[in-house]
């Protein structure tokens, strides 16, 4: 059965996107292959480079390059950013990260809905990363995001789905694709987040710290393909403790 | 008297009579000293409470009382406590060193990767109008002084450019008279020709000052307080506007807000009571960060080296256990500011440190003036007879080449840039 999923006219097969910026630029190749990823995402600000190795070079052709945002710390920033993206050849796709907390680099939910509207007018395929806020959420719809991208927990905290039921929340109530994206420490949560119901998930520390990148890589493929065939195929019901009263309550009812 | 900084004291046999008097009696009468907590005429008075809490609690730390259970009790936590810090840096930690050093490698591995950023810092003058009797620019030593011209600075860093660096750190003595504020902003617009990311670590200066910088094209800004502790700042900085203590302090707050990105703190360690000292330094950056949410903080740890005419100036306590144990300490405190570790380290060490918490590290190295040309092409010292005489001496010489190698080597991706000037 085909399963694909779209961003803005784009179909994808593969629901991982990698990230690329912390690890060995040898590995890349490697990763992308065992992680069977389509998308890969850069921080422009690191292919903003003249000489030596420029990360651009590593990333295989054939895959989508996502260009991110990071260091701007307002719309304005992000928006001349993703145009030197534009301009520098990375594509019509950005990712906007905009940060100004240097601490847990959360994202600024309102900024990131003034430059997604701008950014996508401008024909850019938006992908904004987000704290989980459904009404913030809601206005990057009508912004035009093409994807809403919810952090699970603080970037490189490996901490999992701390914001789960906000995340299924905008899963419930959002009809853009959901990925999750930052905080994810182990193929087990990318899993659950895709038993959520999460179009897709963006990890990169997990996988850029692990002892074997291309393996690793492929460990979280396996785990995020698992994860959506079982939504797929719809979960039978699993109860938080014990059985269930066995007398029906409404047995009074004739 | 000056008793313990004695080892400090050097007298040139070229000063002329009257300033070496004035220079002795700065170093024994402690009255012919002006007030450090004076500001002189010109420095901007900043209201802000950071200065007094990172004094609070430095004042009242006392390392003594910390047991090997608070320091057990500091790793067993998720999030580190000022009170876990304290614990960190006190003697009763360092047993547990190698602990201390996985943490730390976690933290560093969550927060920036398997990555380690490559710098060079150029130093475009060496004069300076401060009395700091540990320097090797201090204004009573007998060295070469030297201002570079635009022309020398161009070239200068075309030779470092041409290397394929692309952030550096421009240096000066500070000295306001011959090197202003208008020449370091015209050295300035020349390494953003070569540059990508430009720092600088100069004089302090005030906010509209600073805004004046960062507008011809400087983001981080560099101020080491040297100690935090303002009696013994009080002995080892004898003349000049350095004196001044809280203007130094305040630096990298005026800094934020005159615009630039990101700061650096330090202490020079070896000066006074390094566990103090250090933190100071943390706390200095904490407070900072909690006001400044968005600022790029980083730390850096030099310790004393030997100078110029001088060459029984060392570190003393702070050996490279206790350097690491601070830098493990400062890791686990603060995951998330950069850790800058210097060539007045040797090469064995920043490899190791690399690993563990540094994210930063300098390359091609020379702290002299105007002899990069020289020091790369491996001319021999007869070359640079024209050259301006180093701050300190070095300990880990390696070329740009060959740090990125070495750091390959050891399993971490170096990164030249990662920056975008918006």
């Amino acid at each position: 059965m085909k399963d694909t999923w779209k961003l803005g006219e784009h179909e994808f097969n593969s629901r991982f996107i990698l990230g690329s910026g912390k690890y060995n630029l040898k590995l890349i190749e490697a990763a992308v292959e065992q992680g069977g990823a389509e998308i890969i995402t850069l921080a422009l600000r690191r292919a903003n480079t003249q000489e030596q190795e420029n990360i651009l070079d590593f990333i295989p052709k054939g895959v989508t390059l996502l260009p991110n945002t990071s260091g701007a710390r307002n719309a304005e920033e992000a928006i001349r950013i993703a145009r030197l993206s534009r301009a520098m050849g990375c594509g019509d796709f950005v990712k906007i990260e905009i940060m100004h907390d240097a601490k847990y680099l959360f994202p600024d939910n309102y900024e990131t809905v003034k430059a997604t509207e701008v950014l996508a007018k401008e024909g850019f395929i938006v992908l904004p990363y987000m704290n989980p806020d459904l009404i913030a959420a809601r206005d990057l719809v009508n912004a035009g995001a093409a994807a809403v991208m919810p952090l699970a927990a603080p970037i490189g905290s490996n901490k999992g789905l701390a914001t789960k039921e906000m995340i299924q929340i905008l899963i419930d109530e959002i009809d853009l694709p959901i990925i999750v994206d930052a905080g994810i420490g182990k193929p087990s949560q990318a899993c659950e987040a895709m038993e959520m119901g999460a179009a897709a998930i963006m990890a990169n520390t997990a996988i850029a710290t692990a002892g074997d990148v291309p393996e690793m890589a492929n460990a979280f493929r396996l785990a995020i393909e698992a994860g959506r065939k079982a939504y797929l195929t719809g979960m039978g019901r699993v109860l938080a403790r014990g059985g269930s009263a066995s007398d029906p309550l409404t047995g009074f009812l004739h | 008297m000056n008793e313990e900084t004695q080892v400090y004291f050097i007298d040139s046999d070229v000063l002329p009579e009257k300033a070496l008097a004035r220079k002795h009696m700065l170093e024994q009468d402690p009255s012919s000293r002006t007030d450090p907590m004076k500001y002189m005429p010109g420095m901007e008075v900043l209201e802000s409470d950071v200065k007094d809490k990172v004094l609070e609690q430095m004042n009242a730390y006392d390392y003594s009382l910390y047991t090997a259970a608070d320091v057990e009790r500091a790793l067993s936590h998720d999030t580190c406590s000022i009170e876990d810090f304290k614990a960190l840096l006190s003697p009763a930690a360092a047993p547990y060193l190698e602990q201390m050093a996985r943490r730390a490698e976690r933290e560093t591995k969550n927060h920036f990767g398997n990555t380690v950023y490559i710098f060079t810092p150029i130093y475009i003058a060496n004069y300076c109008q401060n009395y700091c009797i540990y320097c090797g620019f201090n204004c009573y030593n007998n060295i070469r002084r030297k201002k570079l011209s635009f022309e020398e600075i161009e070239h200068e860093m075309k030779v470092i450019s041409d290397t394929g660096m692309e952030e550096i750190l421009i240096l000066t003595g500070e000295s306001r008279t011959y090197s202003d504020v208008e020449y370091i902003g015209e050295a300035v617009k020349i390494a953003r020709k070569y540059f990508r990311n430009i720092g600088i670590e100069i004089y302090p200066v005030n906010t509209d000052e600073y805004r004046y910088l960062h507008e011809c094209g400087v983001d981080y800004v560099t101020v080491f307080q040297e100690t935090y502790d303002i009696a013994k700042y009080e002995t080892l900085h004898l003349l000049g506007h350095k004196r001044v203590w809280p203007y130094r302090f305040d630096a990298q707050e005026r800094a934020l807000m005159g615009g630039m990105r990101g700061a650096a703190f330090s202490a020079l360690l070896g000066l006074a009571d390094f566990r103090k000292d250090a933190l100071a330094t943390a706390l200095h950056a904490y407070y900072l960060n909690r006001k400044y949410p968005h600022a790029e903080l980083s730390l850096s740890c030099p310790r004393l080296r030997p100078i110029v005419n001088n060459d029984k100036i060392s570190p003393g306590e702070v050996g490279e256990r206790e350097l690491c144990q601070v830098l493990c300490a400062y890791r686990i405190f603060l995951p998330y500011v950069g850790i800058t570790v210097s060539s007045r380290e040797s090469a064995e060490f920043r490899n190791g440190i690399a690993k563990i918490c540094a994210t930063k590290v300098s390359a091609g190295v020379s702290t002299g003036i105007g002899d990069h040309e020289d020091k790369y092409e491996g001319k021999d010292a007869a070359a640079d007879a024209g050259a301006g005489d180093e701050q300190f001496e070095i300990s880990d010489g390696r070329s740009f080449s060959k740090m990125y190698a070495d750091m390959e080597e050891g399993g971490l991706q170096p990164v030249l840039n990662d920056y975008i000037y918006v």
